[in-house]
């Protein structure tokens, strides 16, 4: 593990109801860097992205996954999302009766009082939920709007990037948000993921289509097959594997 | 101290009560327990009531001993030992805490999480002597209620206690009490008729908008009303109040029984807009104590194009049996009922509303929201009946009923009676379980459990909390999550 080190798995095993879905994954992702995981469905990249965020169900019978230098196993999910984690989810949840703007600014504070610091005040947000929107084109109209309610899928996912954008994690887990996205929604989602890019944070995409790396590029990328990364490479991987296919790559 | 004796005389003043008020009275006397024409007697006596009244009580006491206590609702509690009740009682000083440090601290707790300032807290737990810090801690409510009560005088509206307005308003209490929930209504009213202690009268006169919301916070004598509360509201032709019940912070309170009857009037193109939160004490989490609230609530639409409408967010006592209806008597009235109902642990609550078309042209909406959570279990039951003459009615309800944990329990019991066939009545209910989906996200985006909890379900809430007053809807909100609080799993 590096001093730089982000996110660092090690023979990471984990099983859904009993059955065993990771099956001793590595992993290592360092600041500053983009890592893209791709596989076919039912490789147990979803899985991979709740385990790290830490939900419920999915339970870890061996290995260890560090964030930024801390073991966060035993951390409640809000309390990784304190720790400076983001996942990116592959079908955002509608939630009835609650604006948009209610619940990023719930959000933001609850990891702000997370880290000791005060609530932002309802000015400051605005001003900060505004920016992050106007750059992700997304309309005031949809800020005031019920959390996901009536979105499109592309909507859903500009929505997911405006919270990450809000939010500010150290590393971002995206999974699938390229999938269902036209390619205007792509070209957007991708420049908001490019924007989060810099030498502090880190983003780990998982995606099944190489189209999402065309516009983001990644430094990494790794190919997952039955609960394994099997193979690494940089950014032709993911060329070699769209050409060739997931069973003669591997 | 000159500054709380300057205070307590300046309240003394504005409101004539601190000086003969019917605290000091009571912590003098006390009936002995149980129920009998001697003690419906002492108590009219008490208040120094005219004749009528006595009589008019003691008729409901005899209604009462052949009544019996409704068995209909799906509440479950032990059988009350009527002549083990003081029916006229001072809170016993000796019970009283003598400072926060004997006030349960999850009283306390909940309080802290509602942000009420120290001495207010002392006030609602009851500590010993707070009432005194209550008048000089309540300064800026009095002041409030200073510019309000002249506010209110110059409009011509009347707000005092009902004991007040008996004395200084006898022909219009006489001419409307009892006239919406008679004194043979049900058991529970009866018993309330006989024993009332006290409670809220207003009178809006002709084409008076209230230049406020009358919340009983204001009304400084609101405290002590008792456990057998009776409210009387009148709105005549073209007037409008909204009137607040209620608090959002939890008093403490050894009474178990609650018995209230609220009647509402409203004449030719009238509006009262009646809002509650109630939050009494539900029990631990084993179900120990907690208050029974057997409440009578009902209004009647009488004047033409009148209109109603009941908002009520219901999360405290340990059994709710309560139904804020509306009788549309007048051609084109307007009914509605908005309502949040959560338990928690094993609270029980059977709510709802009826609405009684007798009037052409008459329309009603009902909007209800059962949360269960705990072990609890959780009722709507709701009446909607259109009378033969009643043309062209129209009624929509919705009821939604969300599970929050596995092990508690949601039931709609909804009635419809249509004698005429013009009416068009729509129905429309869900039940569903928390999700948790919609808890991972959440989550994810750094709430914690209860946060998350708090979230989802007032936004299942929503239509019935934008019915709320401002302020109102803030604290309710907050309370939403506090009533929530553990109950997750």
């Amino acid at each position: 593990m590096s001093v730089n080190s982000m996110l660092s798995v090690k023979d990471l095993r984990v099983s859904v109801d009993n059955k065993e879905i990771l099956k001793g994954l590595d992993l290592e992702i360092n600041a500053g860097e983009v890592h893209a995981i791709m596989g076919l469905n039912g490789a147990g990249k979803s899985t991979l992205a709740n385990t790290i965020a830490g939900r419920d169900d999915y339970e870890v019978t061996e290995g260890t996954i560090t964030f930024a230098g801390k073991d966060i196993l035993e951390l409640e999910p809000h309390e990784r999302v304190g720790e400076g984690l983001f996942l990116g989810f592959q079908y955002p949840v509608e939630i009835p009766g609650v604006s948009n703007l209610n619940f990023m600014r719930t959000a933001l504070n609850g990891v702000r009082r997370y880290r000791g610091e005060e609530d932002i005040s309802a000015a400051d947000f605005m001003k900060l939920v505004r920016a992050k929107a106007a750059d992700l084109k997304m309309s005031a109209d949809m800020l005031k709007r019920f959390v996901n309610v009536g979105f499109s899928g592309g909507e859903k996912k500009r929505n997911e990037m405006v919270q990450m954008a809000v939010l500010d994690p150290k590393l971002a887990v995206l999974d699938e948000t390229d999938s269902g996205l036209d390619i205007d929604a792509l070209k957007t989602v991708a420049e908001g993921i490019n924007a989060q890019r810099s030498n502090d944070t880190a983003i780990l995409l998982i995606t099944h289509y190489q189209r999402l790396l065309d516009y983001v590029q990644p430094d990494v990328v790794h190919v997952m097959i039955d609960g394994k990364i099997v193979k690494s490479g940089g950014k032709e991987l993911a060329a070699e594997l769209e050409e060739k296919g997931y069973a003669d790559v591997a | 101290m000159a500054g709380t004796q300057e205070t307590q005389d300046q309240v003394a003043e504005i409101t004539g009560e601190y000086k003969y008020g019917f605290v000091t009275d009571v912590e003098m006397d006390m009936a002995p327990k149980g129920l009998s024409e001697d003690i419906v007697r002492f108590i009219s006596a008490k208040k120094k009531e005219p004749e009528w009244l006595l009589e008019w009580r003691l008729k409901a006491y005899r209604a009462w001993l052949k009544m019996e206590e409704p068995d209909w609702a799906k509440v479950n509690y032990p059988d009350i030992d009527y002549n083990d009740i003081y029916f006229y009682a001072a809170p016993k000083s000796q019970d009283k805490p003598k400072s926060l440090d004997e006030v349960d601290p999850e009283l306390l707790r909940m309080y802290e999480k509602l942000g009420i300032p120290l001495r207010e807290q002392e006030v609602l737990a009851g500590v010993e002597g707070a009432r005194k810090v209550a008048v000089d801690a309540v300064f800026d409510s009095v002041s409030v209620a200073t510019t309000f009560r002249e506010e209110l005088k110059k409009a011509g509206v009347i707000f005092m206690s009902i004991s007040e307005a008996v004395h200084e308003y006898p022909d219009l209490v006489k001419k409307y009490l009892g006239t919406v929930v008679p004194q043979r209504d049900n058991y529970f009213a009866a018993l309330n008729c006989a024993v009332f202690s006290d409670g809220t009268f207003v009178y809006i006169p002709k084409g008076v908008r209230c230049p406020m919301e009358l919340s009983t916070y204001f009304r400084i004598n609101a405290e002590n009303t008792g456990q057998f509360e009776r409210t009387l509201i009148v709105a005549d032709e073209g007037s409008y109040v909204s009137y607040l019940e209620g608090c959002t912070a939890p008093m403490r309170d050894e009474n178990q029984l609650h018995a209230a009857v609220v009647e509402l009037i409203t004449l030719d193109d009238a509006e009262i807009k009646y809002s509650t939160v109630q939050n009494w004490y539900p029990g631990d989490k084993d179900g120990k104590g907690g208050i029974y609230n057997f409440v009578t609530k009902r209004a009647l639409c009488k004047g033409k194009n009148s209109k109603v409408s009941w908002t009520q967010v219901e999360t405290g006592s340990a059994v709710t049996w309560k139904y804020p209806s509306c009788v549309l008597a007048g051609e084109g009235s307007v009914g509605e009922f908005y309502s949040v109902a959560v338990t928690n642990n094993l609270q029980q609550a059977d709510t709802g509303t009826k609405m009684i078309h007798m009037a052409p042209n008459t329309r009603s909406t009902i909007i209800s929201k059962g949360i269960s959570a705990g072990r609890s279990q959780n009722c709507y039951r709701g009446l909607v009946k259109v009378l033969p003459g009643a043309e062209g009615v129209r009624n929509y309800t919705q009821c939604d009923s969300l599970l929050v944990s596995s092990t508690s329990g949601a039931h709609t019991v909804p009635y419809i009676e249509v004698k005429n066939p013009s009416a068009q009545i729509e129905h429309e209910a869900t039940t569903s379980k928390i999700s948790e989906d919609q808890l991972f996200y959440c989550r994810a985006r750094g709430l914690d459990e209860e946060e998350a909890v708090a979230m989802i379900v007032n936004g299942f809430c929503k239509e019935v909390m934008q019915h709320l007053p401002m302020e109102f809807a803030v604290e309710a909100q907050k309370l939403l999550g506090l009533s929530l609080e553990g109950s997750v799993g």
